[in-house]
């Protein structure tokens, strides 16, 4: 066993965060395609995906667990190791969600589909892809003034949720057959929503990175009077 | 074939100070190319256990040494072993920086001077060679005449150890090296371990528990004279087997 410096080590574990938040972002988009696309084969791919980005949440985690009990990492670098690791716990709950999307895919079984609301959820998702990428993108940079920007487009995908939910209640009404396809198109959405709140929950560790203040972006109390 | 990873073996070794036993039937290996620290409380015997390794102890009146030493699978307490040829290849640095009092180029080369080397360019070439991989050339390469005293705490300790590099031994005995310098020139040593340790073993003596546990690759503990632990740093320092050597490590002691 060959010791390296610090520097090295924590490079490294940006490096493996940075390509956690990557494969994450690959399952999201894979699952949501698969949903839209009835490609069960893709959603059990998406599934089977998920065992690495668990395994690379725990290594994540050891590593951190070893370089302060090792290192002792005072200051900036104490928060750097402290985010990755509460981030990362987050990319790993993201994944989780990417799954759950997976195994509405693979529970529909001859559902009527709706192609409108099958339209906006392509739309939500793409936008939610689009907010991992910008977040991982501003981890690496540190950059929290773009982090707060990515916080405030969560109000997006809020609205995509809404409209969905909107859009299933009145297909329900008019035609009782969609009623299951509905209900799964609501919990997809429920999933993406929920990854966009996880999105927002690491733009506030990157802001604790850069300031040491652990805040709040966009409170429930907003969110939900949306509803 | 390749080398077998320890470079130094000690078998069931005990010191006793007339006596007092000091080291009670020590066995551990150190290996190649890695940093060992050894830990412990004042007293515990690693101070003892490092002597022992080039033979500092023989100077000692009234010492006794049983069990055996390798270094490299040769015993270096058999009737034929050199002492002077083993401090060559096993060199050491003390707590306190201890230059000479002359200059830097003749600090550097003393070990060689003295083993008889009188030609220029071997001379010239081994300080370049020992100052850099000290990582102090570029720090002292203009003024390589100048005495070596009038160098800082750090810069001298890293002097010492171009001296101890010059002589290009195996191993490297570190008997607390930082323990007298400042924050700065601590790191500055620590720095220049981690790049030493590519070619060198090294095995550091030192109280301070950060220090162990950010460069060493293999930590062992010393309790009264006794190893109680030993094995790679990450998990002395993360979940050590034995409980004396956590409440050691925590802090909880005594």
């Amino acid at each position: 066993m060959f010791r390296r410096n610090f520097e090295d080590e924590l490079n490294d574990l940006h490096v493996r965060f940075s390509e956690m938040g990557m494969m994450v972002n690959e399952a999201i988009y894979k699952s949501v395609n698969a949903f839209i696309n009835h490609d069960k084969t893709l959603a059990k791919e998406v599934i089977e995906a998920d065992e690495r980005i668990n395994q690379r949440e725990v290594d994540l985690e050891k590593r951190s667990f070893e370089m302060i009990a090792l290192q002792q990492p005072v200051t900036g670098d104490l928060r750097m190791i402290v985010t990755v690791m509460k981030a990362s716990s987050d990319l790993e709950r993201m994944g989780d969600h990417a799954v759950s999307i997976a195994k509405s895919t693979i529970r529909v079984k001859g559902n009527v589909r709706v192609p409108e609301i099958e339209q906006v959820l392509a739309e939500m998702s793409t936008k939610v892809k689009q907010m991992v990428e910008e977040i991982l993108d501003a981890y690496v940079k540190a950059d929290m003034k773009r982090a707060k920007e990515i916080a405030a487009e969560d109000k997006n995908v809020d609205a995509y949720s809404d409209r969905i939910y909107k859009m299933c209640l009145s297909q329900m009404q008019e035609n009782p057959d969609t009623i299951v396809g509905s209900m799964d198109y609501m919990l997809v959405d429920s999933y993406l929503e929920r990854i966009g709140d996880y999105v927002t929950n690491i733009c506030e560790w990157i802001i604790y990175l850069e300031t040491g203040k652990l805040v709040e972006l966009n409170s429930n109390v907003e969110e939900d009077n949306i509803f | 074939m390749a080398e077998p990873k320890e470079m130094i073996t000690v078998q069931d070794l005990h010191l006793y100070y007339g006596q007092q036993e000091a080291l009670r039937g020590v066995t551990i290996d150190f290996h190649r190319n890695e940093i060992t620290a050894v830990i412990g409380p004042s007293g515990c015997g690693k101070s003892s256990l490092l002597k022992t390794i080039n033979r500092l102890n023989d100077l000692v009146p009234d010492v006794t040494v049983t069990g055996t030493v390798k270094l490299n699978g040769q015993d270096i307490y058999a009737p034929n072993m050199d002492a002077v040829a083993l401090r060559k290849e096993v060199g050491m640095l003390f707590q306190q920086p201890n230059p000479f009092p002359f200059s830097i180029y003749d600090n550097v080369i003393y070990g060689l001077r003295i083993s008889g080397e009188k030609r220029k360019n071997v001379l010239d070439e081994a300080v370049e060679r020992s100052l850099k991989a000290a990582a102090i050339w570029d720090e002292v390469k203009d003024r390589l005449h100048d005495n070596a005293m009038s160098l800082s705490g750090g810069q001298q300790q890293r002097i010492c150890i171009a001296r101890v590099l010059a002589t290009q031994p195996k191993v490297i005995l570190m008997d607390e090296p930082t323990s007298a310098l400042d924050p700065i020139s601590s790191s500055e040593i620590e720095r220049t371990m981690l790049k030493l340790k590519d070619d060198y073993s090294i095995v550091i003596v030192t109280r301070n528990m950060q220090q162990a546990s950010r460069i060493s690759d293999r930590t062992a503990f010393f309790l009264a004279g006794e190893l109680i632990e030993d094995g790679p740093t990450r998990d002395i320092f993360m979940q050590p087997q034995k409980k004396e050597t956590e409440d050691y490590i925590s802090g909880r002691f005594g």
